[in-house]
């Protein structure tokens, strides 16, 4: 299998299909050419009120979204430069009134498009529409596999009973479906029942994608923390799951860092192969990056080229490559493999984006956080402090059943 | 539903790309790509040739036949490339096959 996204991990399978690496082709002046695919966060606006959101603490409010017109021209301009996919997402997008003109308007410059939702503000018609402008995939979030854990962690009643509609009218509408199952302390035990549901909405592809801690995330921490044997029976699950399924679902794996040894390659190296662009227009190397303070982020409102901006702009290359880093990184044999780890998660623990991440085990800070992950998940705070513009609302005391 | 992705490609197999598959030239790159969900694929110009002539119409006969003449090649060699290929792109769901309509 040729998959550029995965780094070409997967390429080894020597496939009779005739596909090659991409990547492997380009010299490496070429290395941080533009990226094949693009995350556009229409709105920070979403009905729901995850605990471990990925947006920004500080939301973009509604008045400072790009205008349709805005989007058209970003549209055109990413197609331009090289940009093959597009993932409109958000905050909720379907939230935004001109989902299906933008889905039509990226159809139309040769984009494909996929749509990342919660579901919930979707209709059948709506989708309809969506399918008939183009769209080529469907990525829906699930909290759990039923409504009791579901739309508590998700904050909103009846979410799930919509996700599971809206995902059959996927399937209905002959569009691949992929389930995206956020876990956690509070749903892991849920996650056999996750995969056989997603089986039973004939979804294409499983993302089990453990929290990753910042942002809202990190202000939940104590009540997400899986157990180190939680973790162990997830990834025991995971792969007898990948094994038996093979074929009819395809299950992508994200272990949680803190208990890895390794910290991630995230977001395939900063400014190497991914950007995306918030609402208001801020071109960001991850979606979390504005948590980094000092870091200027250029708008797609300025008179810069997103082109430019890219290959140019001070915050993309502040930590592009391995010539920013620090000991034990600068000396490092895996430097190129996991470029670091993760710049936002680095100075949401250690208050420098410049640091080791604290997920590795040569970070002097390592040992430290480990133990604080051990503590907080045997410690059963299970209170959420649910998303939004708000700075937050602690869950009510009684609802969380401890 | 499931099962239906699975397709078992034989001479008699007419298959197409799944909606969900585009095959594009990408002129930044100069390459020819197929797109996916989350994926994108760099088809050689083998591939590229077998998957233009999957137009849901064709047969994998046709299609070998048609190989065959154009590259002088003996058509049981072509056959088995092919058919290897297509059942390759099949199982990773980059593949179906035209189907009767069933109301």
């Amino acid at each position: 299998m040729s998959d550029i996204f995965a780094d070409g991990k997967t390429a080894s399978a020597a496939p009779s299909d005739g596909l090659a690496v991409l990547e492997q082709k380009r010299s490496t002046a070429e290395t941080f050419g533009i990226p094949l695919a693009v995350l556009a966060e229409l709105t920070h606006r979403c009905p729901l009120q995850c605990p471990y959101c990925s947006n920004p603490i500080e939301l973009d409010r509604g008045g400072s979204e790009l205008t349709t017109e805005e989007w058209k021209r970003v549209l055109s301009e990413l197609a331009e430069i090289g940009v093959l996919q597009l993932h409109f997402s958000g905050g909720e997008p379907t939230a935004r009134k001109d989902l299906v003109e933008l889905v039509q308007h990226a159809t139309d410059v040769g984009l494909y498009s996929n749509l990342i939702t919660s579901a919930v503000l979707l209709t059948k018609e709506k989708l309809s529409a969506l399918a008939d402008a183009g769209l080529c995939h469907v990525q829906i979030s699930f909290q759990g596999n039923e409504p009791q854990v579901a739309d508590r962690v998700a904050g909103l009643k009846n979410a799930h009973e919509k996700k599971i509609e809206a995902a059959k009218w996927t399937r209905e509408l002959d569009l691949p479906l992929t389930v995206n199952a956020v876990m956690h302390r509070q749903n892991l035990h849920q996650l056999s029942d996750i995969i056989q549901m997603a089986v039973d909405l004939d979804a294409d592809r499983l993302e089990v994608a453990n929290v990753q801690y910042y942002g809202w995330a990190l202000k939940n921490r104590a009540a997400l923390m899986p157990t180190l044997e939680q973790i162990e029976e997830t990834s025991r699950i995971v792969e007898e799951a990948a094994t038996r399924l093979k074929g009819i679902l395809a299950i992508d794996y994200v272990v949680p860092d803190y208990y890895a040894l390794r910290p991630k390659k995230c977001m395939g190296g900063w400014g190497r192969q991914f950007f995306n662009i918030s609402p208001a227009g801020k071109v960001l190397p991850c979606h979390a990056a504005e948590s980094i303070t000092g870091l200027e982020f250029e708008s797609v409102r300025s008179n810069h080229s997103i082109a430019w901006i890219w290959q140019n702009s001070e915050a993309f290359n502040r930590y592009r490559g391995t010539g920013w880093m620090p000991e034990p990184c600068k000396s490092c044999e895996f430097r190129e493999i996991d470029f670091g780890g993760c710049r936002c998660q680095a100075f949401a623990l250690t208050g420098d984006a410049g640091n080791t991440d604290p997920a590795c085990t040569l970070s002097p800070m390592h040992e430290q956080i480990f133990k604080d992950a051990e503590r907080e998940a045997a410690a059963h705070q299970d209170r959420f402090l649910y998303r939004n513009f708000a700075g937050g609302t602690l869950e009510t005391e009684g609802e969380h059943g401890a | 539903m499931a099962l239906s992705r699975n397709i078992s490609v034989s001479e008699a197999s007419r298959p197409k790309l799944p909606r969900h598959a585009r095959l594009k030239f990408d002129e930044t790159r100069q390459v020819w790509v197929l797109l996916a969900p989350e994926r994108v694929l760099a088809p050689d110009e083998i591939a590229v040739e077998v998957l233009q002539l999957c137009d849901g119409v064709r047969s994998v006969a046709d299609m070998v036949d048609q190989l065959a003449a154009k590259y002088t090649a003996p058509r049981e060699a072509i056959l088995t490339d092919v058919v290897a290929m297509l059942q390759d792109l099949a199982d990773k769901g980059f593949l179906t096959e035209a189907r009767e309509k069933t109301s």
